[in-house]
């Protein structure tokens, strides 16, 4: 099996097999896996923090390198990737991260990993190597190839090393967990939280109704803060004072252990009755209800594309992406970067 | 019937061809250049717009789309026997959805506007662009516009969720969608900032954002620039995230305070910072805000008191560049960006330059993203100043490539920088744009001669 530690490992891999599959941490595996005639190329070995300057919120990695190990360096400053990557805990690696185009639940606060890649490198299907975007927190200059790199599944390239915009952690948290008589008084104080100025960072409902509301801040704002949420929600509530260690739990998607097959879901509060009246297995809704992250069987995933929503499979499946990009843009960019074909698209 | 006899009967009445209606359309914000365009045609409607693009493709015709003519990089100018197409009449909300928290609206929709229709919502669209009250939607989505908000909250890029895009060669694809998330490559957020390069946006989705609760504003004056500089790199370090921190030196206060008397102290640098958020948590963050203006050794502190205080002070920042104009009949505007950490060096090496040239240089700047903002001013009519003042701009923005930054923070390439693009791409990267750009407009017609530098065609 290659391995790539350096570019010129990745760029003679490319050029020497004609069907080629990234892997990382294989986290994701139905995204991972070679399929019959691909071969993969391992990267998790082309690891490590090549630039970090706190003072600047920007750090550069290479694409192989865990999120633990990127996090454990952040934190010694007081400082985090915003767009939470999920399955950390597991050993999910930056570039299988993008690859896959995943945040997590923190994503609420400032946005998710489309909002803080700042820049790429990349090999593309002929081998050359490429740059897209800058490691400074504001650029227009050229194409942007890093946007293009997020949740593209490694189709239009090798990605090598990656620089993103990170922030300053806050200095504390809370979390309130709030139990409603039902799926319909959960999504109304879900709608009503979305409209509301909280700064919140995290904004989960937990099927079928329970919302989990994390605060950060300065710890007597947070107090003050938590106490205003509190009168503003009806139901049954609880405080989780020490919440790191749920959050974490969260991001690494360990509600859908137990489940074959997993997957995320663009949505939208308004689509929440729609998916819940489909037979998927355990879930929860991150950022105020814009992503469902579910495991199910092959009964739920069937009636995932019954229904014609979009979804990624993580693990579990053989054909993970629902719908194809449109083939008259993508198949354009692909020929551009791709033309031989030799990255597999999911 | 030829080009343009066909293109009449596409949009009866509106397509001008006499040189009286051409002329407004032969240049942008960066006057500098004109080219006279063969026809403007004034589409009201996206069917119309694909019918002109497949036009223009069929006969091979170069197209520039256009909304309000305020880009500063010569990014809407005209391709001579092409045509340009005047979005300014698409300028519908097609609907703004609160629930959802987002907009759809047509590219000719100014910036503002979308938040002032979601204001009794309790939303707003966050990028900022200082034109934002000219500016249009399709303008912003082609350059990825920024504004002062963008370390904390991103570019237009981070705001578009979904596009719905007419391709060169005349086909119509939706990109993205509505949700904050989606699933397979992030295709609008590339077509963000390609610079219409690839295609007319004929419909944009936008997300809202709510309105911050509470806002704490502050000015403080400084002996240096450095100091100021200082300043931010103290706010940064102590954990604080504002949502702006603006910079201006001497030179653009006094042409601020010429122009809307915003109270400014006379001195070298002055700090603007903008907290936000909700009002337990700005109130937590002033008192360390404020304890780090006093050890930054700042002359003056100023506390903006009320929503009239605080517009005061923005008012000096916001009116800066066109207050810089009154002190000299010609100036260019560069946005470099330079790593925050290198602000000070950059600004020594920019007061060298401007001695060196003789050319008096005025510098505003968002010093949270480090995207400079130094002003050249020149006198066109004196031959040979724009040349020297061209030369100069292209030293700053060499500079900043140099210092591991950016040519430009939210102004775009344009025709102004694509001669410095291989300053800070290597021909591979150019390469690769240039293959996207002809796999997807194989006749090269969606903005000719903008972005791509000509070295990179050989």
């Amino acid at each position: 099996m290659p391995e790539a530690r350096r570019l010129a490992e990745v760029v003679e891999a490319v050029r020497a097999y004609p069907r080629l599959r990234p892997k990382g941490g294989g986290t994701k595996p139905a995204l991972s896996t070679p399929r019959e005639g691909e071969v993969p190329l391992e990267l998790g070995g082309l690891s490590g923090i090549l630039e970090y300057h706190p003072e600047e919120f920007v750090l550069t990695a290479l694409a192989g390198t865990p999120i633990a190990e990127v996090e454990e360096a952040l934190k010694a400053h007081g400082q985090y990737l915003p767009f939470h990557p999920p399955l950390k805990g597991r050993g999910a690696t930056l570039g299988g991260t993008v690859a896959a185009g995943l945040s997590g639940p923190l994503r609420h606060r400032y946005g998710g990993l489309r909002d803080f890649l700042l820049g790429v490198r990349f090999v593309d299907g002929e081998g050359r190597v490429v740059r897209g975007g800058g490691k400074v927190v504001k650029n227009a200059a050229g194409f942007p190839f890093h946007r293009l790199m997020v949740g593209a599944l490694g189709s239009l390239g090798v990605l090598v090393e990656l620089s993103f915009k990170v922030f300053p952690f806050p200095p504390s948290t809370k979390t309130l967990r709030v139990r409603l008589p039902g799926l319909e008084a959960a999504l109304e104080a879900l709608r009503r939280l979305r409209l509301l100025p909280l700064d919140l960072l995290a904004l989960d409902l937990v099927p079928p109704a329970t919302l989990e509301i994390r605060l950060g801040g300065f710890p007597q704002s947070v107090k003050a803060r938590l106490e205003r949420l509190q009168a503003l929600l009806e139901g049954e509530k609880e405080v989780l004072e020490e919440d790191e260690a749920h959050w974490e739990a969260v991001r690494d998607l360990r509600f859908l252990e137990g489940s074959p097959i997993w997957a995320k879901i663009p949505a939208k509060p308004q689509r929440i009755p729609q998916l819940e009246a489909l037979p998927l297995g355990p879930r929860r809704y991150l950022d105020g209800g814009e992503v469902l992250f579910a495991g199910m069987d092959g009964e739920g995933l069937l009636a995932l594309r019954q229904a014609g929503l979009p979804h990624l499979v993580l693990k579990g499946a053989q054909d993970p992406l629902f719908p194809p990009p449109p083939e008259a843009f993508f198949a354009k960019v692909k020929e551009a970067l791709d033309p031989s074909g030799r990255f597999p698209l999911g | 019937m030829g080009f343009l006899e066909e293109l009449k009967a596409l949009l009866p009445g509106r397509v001008l061809t006499r040189e009286a209606e051409l002329a407004p359309y032969e240049s942008d914000a960066l006057t500098a250049y004109r080219k006279r365009p063969l026809a403007v045609v004034l589409p009201e409607r996206k069917e119309e717009v694909i019918g002109v693009v497949r036009l223009c493709h069929r006969y091979g015709v170069p197209f520039v789309a256009r909304g309000s003519g305020t880009s500063l990089s010569g990014g809407s100018l005209p391709v001579e026997g092409g045509i340009v197409l005047a979005l300014n009449r698409m300028n519908r909300i097609l609907r703004l959805d609160p629930e959802a928290r987002i907009a759809v609206v047509e590219p000719g929709v100014v910036n503002l506007e979308v938040s002032r229709q979601a204001a009794p919502f309790g939303l707003y669209y966050a990028p900022d662009p200082s034109s934002q009250p000219v500016s249009t939607l399709g303008g912003n989505v082609a350059f990825n516009s920024g504004g002062a908000h963008c370390l904390k909250y991103g570019m237009t890029a981070n705001h578009v969720l979904g596009l719905e895009v007419v391709t060169p060669t005349g086909e119509v694809v939706r990109l993205g969608g509505e949700s904050l998330e989606g699933v397979g490559p992030d295709l609008h957020g590339f077509f963000v900032g390609t610079e219409g390069l690839l295609g007319v946006a004929v419909e944009i989705t936008l997300r809202l954002l709510p309105k911050p609760e509470a806002y704490h504003t502050v000015l403080a004056a400084y002996e240096s620039l450095e100091k100021a500089g200082e300043a931010v790199s103290l706010i940064i370090r102590k954990g604080l995230l504002p949502g702006a921190m603006e910079i201006m030196d001497r030179l653009s206060i006094e042409a601020a305070e010429k122009a809307v008397k915003a109270g400014y102290p006379l001195v070298e640098g002055l700090l603007i910072v903008e907290l936000e958020g909700p009002k337990e948590e700005v109130a937590e963050e002033a008192k360390v805000l404020e304890a780090i203006l006093e050890e930054s050794g700042a002359l003056t502190i100023r506390v903006a008191r009320s929503e009239a205080e605080r517009q005061a002070i923005w008012k000096g920042r916001k009116a800066a560049f066109s207050a810089v104009g009154r002190l000299s009949p010609d100036y260019l505007v560069q946005d470099g960006v330079v790593p925050r950490s290198r602000l000070g060096e950059a600004l020594r090496e920019i007061q060298r330059l401007s001695r060196e040239y003789g050319l008096r240089v005025a510098n505003v700047f968002h010093a949270g993203d480090g995207n400079l903002h130094p002003l050249v001013l020149y006198d066109g009519k004196r031959p040979g100043e724009l040349e020297k003042a061209e030369a100069l701009a292209g030293e700053i923005l060499k500079l900043c490539v140099r210092l591991g930054g950016s040519l430009t923070g939210e102004h775009g390439i344009g025709v102004e920088k694509k001669g410095y693009m291989p300053e800070m791409f290597a021909p591979e990267d150019l390469e690769a744009m240039e293959r996207v750009k002809r796999a997807l407009d194989p006749k090269g017609l969606a903005n000719r001669g903008k972005v791509l530098p000509e070295v990179a065609h050989a």
